[in-house]
Order: structure tokens, then sequence, then C-alpha cells
């Protein structure tokens, strides 16, 4: 078995991460902080993920916790169900977005509901990451966001970081959760470094579903997640506007009180998503600020999403995803009201 | 490592080149068509190899390389009628080949121009589903509505080692079964599913599942393109005879990578390639043909040539190959009008109109 570097242990040092190492590095921590975690997952054994995500964990903790599954989606998340129901803390990777799919049914009929319908007895204390979202100029079905159709389904939590730093942490704390936790990793923003203070102790557990302003401004809100936090954030570096960008972190429940203390200083909000904008949750979002901040809006909240179509061929992805360009476009029409 | 198919392997040209009887299979070629059957073989390497370079040069953004498939995919694409659908996987780029798919074709969908990129209709030849075993389902569909028809069609599906353990396939097996639907699932063990050995689908050969279905499965030399071809045309035949589903397990070697994103040295030894190459199936059909004086140096050299010709061919159309127009993404998701897609068509169209310059592009690559 052919080794990459080692997975940082502890220590003290601060450690310049990429998004997909922080990552590897969250996972390797909780495993030897609990012996119930488990990695399963299409080629997350021998090869460490097709992203390397599990890269260097299989050998460190053996075959039995970091099991090289059959090529079959719903067989990963039922018999991570399973393995829930017998004490185990599964951490599942879904190879691409586009492969959930023969999963959803275990995801939406039984991940989401054994809490409550066992009355509160069986914990599903599963993790389901999934590299999500486009820019990478893959072929079909390697670049979707789904995130709407889960947050649609009751019983499920969904957190997606934007950093290598948030990464680390959320992964942690993710697993940690007696809740199913849907975790979308932003694989463009995967080689992205950062510097992770991989020593820091694991924040307190409701930080995992709490917004964070990320940039202060005063005359419009722009609320992301995952990869368009950076274009919003280079958007609002690029732009005369004082623009305050939040990124989400939590989809599934979302940090309303965040949003909407922010809205009600800036009186504009933008939603900005990968997904298409119909049905995506910018409307969501859109419904509950509204009811909240209808006196202080001072502009209708406007989406930027992917358009309505399947996420096209990479030829066209460029024009099909949120931009700066696109971002600020939509800065101006609510600047216009 | 699985390099040897076992006792119940289907064999009809050894890996040495020569011809050896088996008590239930025969196919019996005349020397055209055994130069044919060469060519075929050396062309699809040629285009493998060539979209391999064109992705390299950055031309396309993926390849899934079928090198060492040639066999399996020409002999069982040869085994159907021209009439008769082919339901590939996204390797099946001999299967394409044969049933007369422009290469070019092939290439919008790993370029990024399409997601699709021909009309099924064309040659009877399916899109590329990329989601694993998909297509099964649809093929037992396509069957069932052939054997409404009284078509006496029969249906080839093609599917992977790995996609062997997907629900779909599963429930393709039932479908196919108790409608006796005219399907043959032909599977192309190329013993690996991306860094997974087969072991990790099953515990027993892949043939052998069909009897718990209750259709009958063979496991047939993948390398060997007689063979393949015997073995399907006698499931065909048996499919179009009203006889069932067939489950042919095409026992082969992926040479290459999985696709070009792929570093298989992170999980597969070069002695287990060494000794596939022992089997290559190209080679052992040009040593029978020079060997029995069916093919001599210039008939071979002239081979070489259109080969040749191909990669040419596919180098300079390719990089001819138009970008699509930015608001194609919206002409085609819908039978019919739709409001919202004119509504974003239009946003798009003026959207664009207010830039002097290009917006702004950024670079491609990756995907598995
Ligand atoms: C539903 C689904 N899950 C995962 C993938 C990612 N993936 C693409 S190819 C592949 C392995 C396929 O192996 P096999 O069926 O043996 O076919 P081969 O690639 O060897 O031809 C995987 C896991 C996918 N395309 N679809
Ligand atoms: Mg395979």
């Amino acid at each position: 078995m052919r080794r990459t570097t080692r997975v940082p242990a502890g220590g003290s040092d601060m450690a310049v991460l990429t998004m997909a190492r922080a990552i590897t590095t969250g996972l390797a921590m909780a495993m030897r902080e609990d012996p119930k975690v488990l990695v399963m997952g299409e080629d997350v054994g021998r090869l460490g993920g097709v992203f390397r995500v599990t890269d260097g964990l299989q050998a460190e903790f053996g075959e039995e916790r970091v099991i090289d599954t059959p090529l079959a989606e719903s067989g990963i998340i039922g018999t991570a169900v399973g393995l829930a129901m017998r004490g185990y803390a599964p951490v599942c990777e879904i190879q691409f977005d586009g492969f959930i799919f023969p999963a959803f049914d275990q995801i939406t009929t039984q991940v989401a509901r054994l809490h409550l319908r066992s009355a509160g007895t069986l914990a599903m204390r599963i993790v389901i990451r999934v590299p999500n979202g486009g820019g990478i100029g893959a072929v079909e079905h390697h670049s979707e966001s789904p995130e709407a159709y889960f947050a649609h389904t009751p019983g499920l939590r969904i957190v997606t970081p934007s950093s290598p730093g948030d990464a680390f942490t959320m992964i942690r704390q993710a697993i940690v959760h007696p809740d199913p936790v849907l975790f979308l990793e932003p694989k463009r923003r995967y080689w992205e470094k950062a510097e992770v203070d991989v020593d820091a102790p694991l924040p307190p557990m409701a930080d995992l579903f709490r917004a964070r302003v990320v940039r202060r401004g005063s005359d419009a809100t722009l609320l992301c997640w995952g990869p368009m936090v950076r274009t919003c954030l280079e958007a609002a570096e690029a732009d005369t506007r004082d623009l305050e960008v939040i990124d989400a972190r939590s989809l599934a429940p979302l940090d309303l009180p965040t949003i909407v203390e922010s809205v009600t200083r800036t009186g504009r909000l933008l939603v900005v998503h990968e997904a298409p904008v119909t049905g995506g949750l910018g409307a969501e979002v859109a419904a509950s600020v509204t009811e909240a901040c209808f006196y202080q809006l001072e502009a209708p909240v406007l989406r930027v999403g992917g358009f309505s179509v399947p996420y096209p061929p990479a030829r066209l992805e460029d024009l099909y995803l949120p931009d700066l360009d696109r971002v600020l476009e939509a800065v101006d029409r609510a600047m216009a009201y | 490592m699985a390099v040897d198919g076992g006792p119940e392997l289907v064999q009809l040209l050894t890996p040495e080149g020569v011809l050896v009887e088996h008590p239930d299979v025969a196919l019996v070629l005349t020397d055209e068509q055994w130069r044919e059957r060469y060519e075929l073989l050396v062309m699809v390497r040629r285009l493998d190899a060539e979209a391999t370079a064109l992705q390299r040069h950055g031309e396309l953004g993926l390849w899934a390389p079928c090198q060492g498939q040639e066999a399996a995919q020409v002999g069982a694409a040869l085994a159907t009628r021209p009439t008769e659908r082919i339901f590939p996987t996204y390797r099946e780029h001999g299967m394409a080949y044969v049933r007369g798919v422009d290469p070019v074709t092939l290439l919008g969908l790993f370029r990024g121009t399409t997601l699709g990129g021909w009309d099924p209709a064309d040659h009877g030849f399916n899109l590329y589903t990329i989601v694993i075993g998909d297509q099964t389902l649809h093929a037992v569909g396509y069957a069932m509505g052939a054997q409404r028809d009284g078509a006496h069609e029969g249906v080839l599906v093609c599917f992977g080692d790995g996609a062997s353990s997907q629900g779909d396939v599963a429930e393709a097996f039932v479908y196919a079964a108790v409608n006796d639907a005219p399907v043959v699932f032909f599977c192309q063990n190329n013993q690996w599913a991306i860094s997974e050995p087969l072991e990790r689908q099953t515990r027993i050969p892949l043939f052998k599942r069909a009897a718990g279905y209750g259709f009958p499965g063979v496991r047939v030399d993948g390398n060997d393109v007689l063979a393949v071809e015997a073995v399907v045309s006698a499931a065909l035949e048996r499919a179009r005879a009203g006889g069932g589903p067939t489950l042919v397990e095409a026992f082969t070697y992926r040479m290459g990578a999985h696709t070009t994103s792929d570093d298989p040295t992170r999980y597969r030894t070069t002695a287990e390639g060494e000794a596939w190459r022992l089997k290559d199936p190209i080679e052992r059909v040009r040593a029978h043909i020079v060997r029995s004086g069916i093919a001599d140096a210039a008939w071979l050299a002239e081979v070489e040539g259109r080969a040749e010709q191909l990669g040419e061919h596919m180098r300079t159309a390719c990089r001819a190959m138009p970008d699509p127009t930015p608001t194609s993404m919206f002409d085609q998701v819908y039978a019919e009008d739709h409001p919202v897609m004119d509504r974003e068509r239009a946003w798009l169209t003026s959207y664009l109109a207010g830039f002097t310059d290009a917006p702004h592009h950024a670079g491609a690559g990756g995907g598995q």
C-alpha cells in the first residue's frame, strides 16, 4: 500500500491545508477519538476516494473501519442505517452529487424518519459526504447541486463548508451530532488552501448550524454558501457599494436570525446559489425573510442561481454558474428599487 | 489477481492465435471476415488512443479508454443485426465504431459540447449512460416493446462488473426473466470498478448469477473476438426466437486507466497488467491471420495507414468542433414551448448583449 503524507495526528501548530486535506484531517481525528466511526463508500479505501479525501485512512484504521463498498449507493446508505442501529457512526461518501439518487429512497424514507418513528429511541448518527456542485469541467452528473431535494425532507440536517477551517471543524461536529447530516463539499474549492488550527477544541454543537457574516457591509446582503462564498466575496471586493456577505454554512436548518439581523441593517438581500433558481433554496430564504423583514426591505429578495435547465455541458458551465458579473448585475437591480 | 477465466471460459482463439474447438460453440469465418475483424480491432484501438491523446492536449475534458476491451465490444456488436438496439455504458467506443457511428460524434460528450450527441435511432446505438446500471432497465423495457411488436428482435445491453452490484441491474434481471424479454445482458468484466477489484462486488463468477434469476449465463473470453461473436450470436438467436434473456460475462481487462482522471498505479500492480498484455485481443488475431496466410505484411501496413487516417480525421474534426451557443441550453429541455425557458433565454440574451467583452471564462478538466 502506497502512502502519501500522513494525516497530522494533533500537535500545536497551525497547518496549511487544502479543503480536501482539512476534511481528511477531521475524519482521521474523529476516527481516533471514537472507534465507532466508520468510513464507507466507493473507492474510499485503497484509492483514498476519487478526490483523495479519505487518503490514508484505510492504512491507519484498517479495512474494517474504512470500507470499499460494492458499487451501489442505496446499499451504502441502507447498510449505514443498520450500522447506526447497532451503535456505529458511518460516514458515507457518495462519489459525486449526481450519484446520490439511487440512495434517495433510503435517505428520505428511512434515514430521515427513523428517529421519529422509533419515538426518539433510534439515533441515525450518519454523515453523508457529497462532493458537490460544478465548475470543474466535468461530464454529466458530476456537477449537480441537489440540496433543495434534501432540504425539503424533514429529518435531515444539511451543512456545507466554504473554507478549509470550517471543513475541518464542521466534519467533526457532523460526526458527533446524533442526527443524520448531509455534508456537502464544494468540490471546486477542494484545492484551495488556508491555515487551519488543527488543535483547537471543538466549538459548541450549535455553531454547526450558525451562519457567519464573512464580510460586513451596509448597502445589501449577499447570502451564499459552499462554492459561492468566494464568488460573492470577490464580487463584494470588486464593487464600490458596501456589500455584506453571509456564509449560510447550514442549509437545514437555515440560521434565519443571523440573516434577518443583516437584512434589517442593509434592507436588501440577494441569495446566490449554483442550483437552479426554480424551486431552489433561494425561494425558501426569500419567503422567510420577506415574512420577517417586510417593512425593512427596500427591494424584493433577489435570487442569483443556475438556470432552470439540466446542468449544461462543460463548455457552457461558466455561463450557467453565477459569477462575479451575475452577482453584481443582481445587486444593480436590487439597488435600483 | 484475476487473470484466468477458469474452466467455464468459452474460447475459440487462444492468446497465441490458435483456433480451438468448443463442444457447444462454433463460428467459422471466411478470410474476408477475418480481415474485417482485425481491421475493426485496430481501428478501435486507434480511435481510443487518439481520444486519449486529445484529452492530454486539452481538447477533451475526459476520456474513458476501452483499450483491452476491443474484442469484447467488436465481437458483441457484430453479433447484433443493424436493426437491433445496443444500450452502451460510457466505454463502448468499439461498439459505436462497428455500428458506423463516426468517432468524432462520441467526442462531444467528453469535450463538453453536448450531453448526448447522437440520435439513438441513427445507428441503433443508444446514448451513453453515465449513471451506473440505469440503462439495463431501459434495455429490458425496449425488449418488452419489441416483444409486443412481434418483432423477433434482440436487444444488447452493456454494463460492467461494478455495475453488477447496482439495484437497477438486479431489477433488470428480474424484469427480463419474468417477461422472457429478448435481451442479452453483456457484462464486460474488466476486473476493476475504478479502484475496486472484482472481489469487492461478488463472491461467485458473475455469469453464475443468471441461474438465480432463471436464465442462462455464459462466461466467454472477452479478448477473443471470435468466441464473443459466437456466444452473443447464440444468445441473441435465442432471444429472437422467444427463449428469453441470457447473461454473457465477457472476461476481459481494462488495460488503461478508468478514465484520464484516474491513476491506476495507486491500486493495481504492473505484474497484473503484464499478464493481461499476453492475452491482448488484437495480437492473437494478427498471429492467426498472418500464420494462416489470410493477411500479409502489405495488407497489415494498409490497415495501419487507414488507422492513421482515422486518427487524423478525429484530431482535425475535434479541434474544429464548435462550442454550443449560450442559449442552446434552453432549447431542448422540453418538447414544447415552456414559459420558464422563454423567460430565462430572453434574460440571458439581453444580459450577454450588455457586455462589450466576452464574459470571463475559466479552464476545464476533471470528473470521473
Ligand atoms: C450510480 C453511480 N455511482 C457511481 C458512479 C461513479 N463511477 C463511474 S464509473 C464507476 C465504476 C464502474 O465500474 P464498472 O461497472 O466495472 O465499469 P467500468 O468502468 O469498469 O467499465 C463508478 C463508481 C457512477 N457513474 N454512477
Ligand atoms: Mg469494470
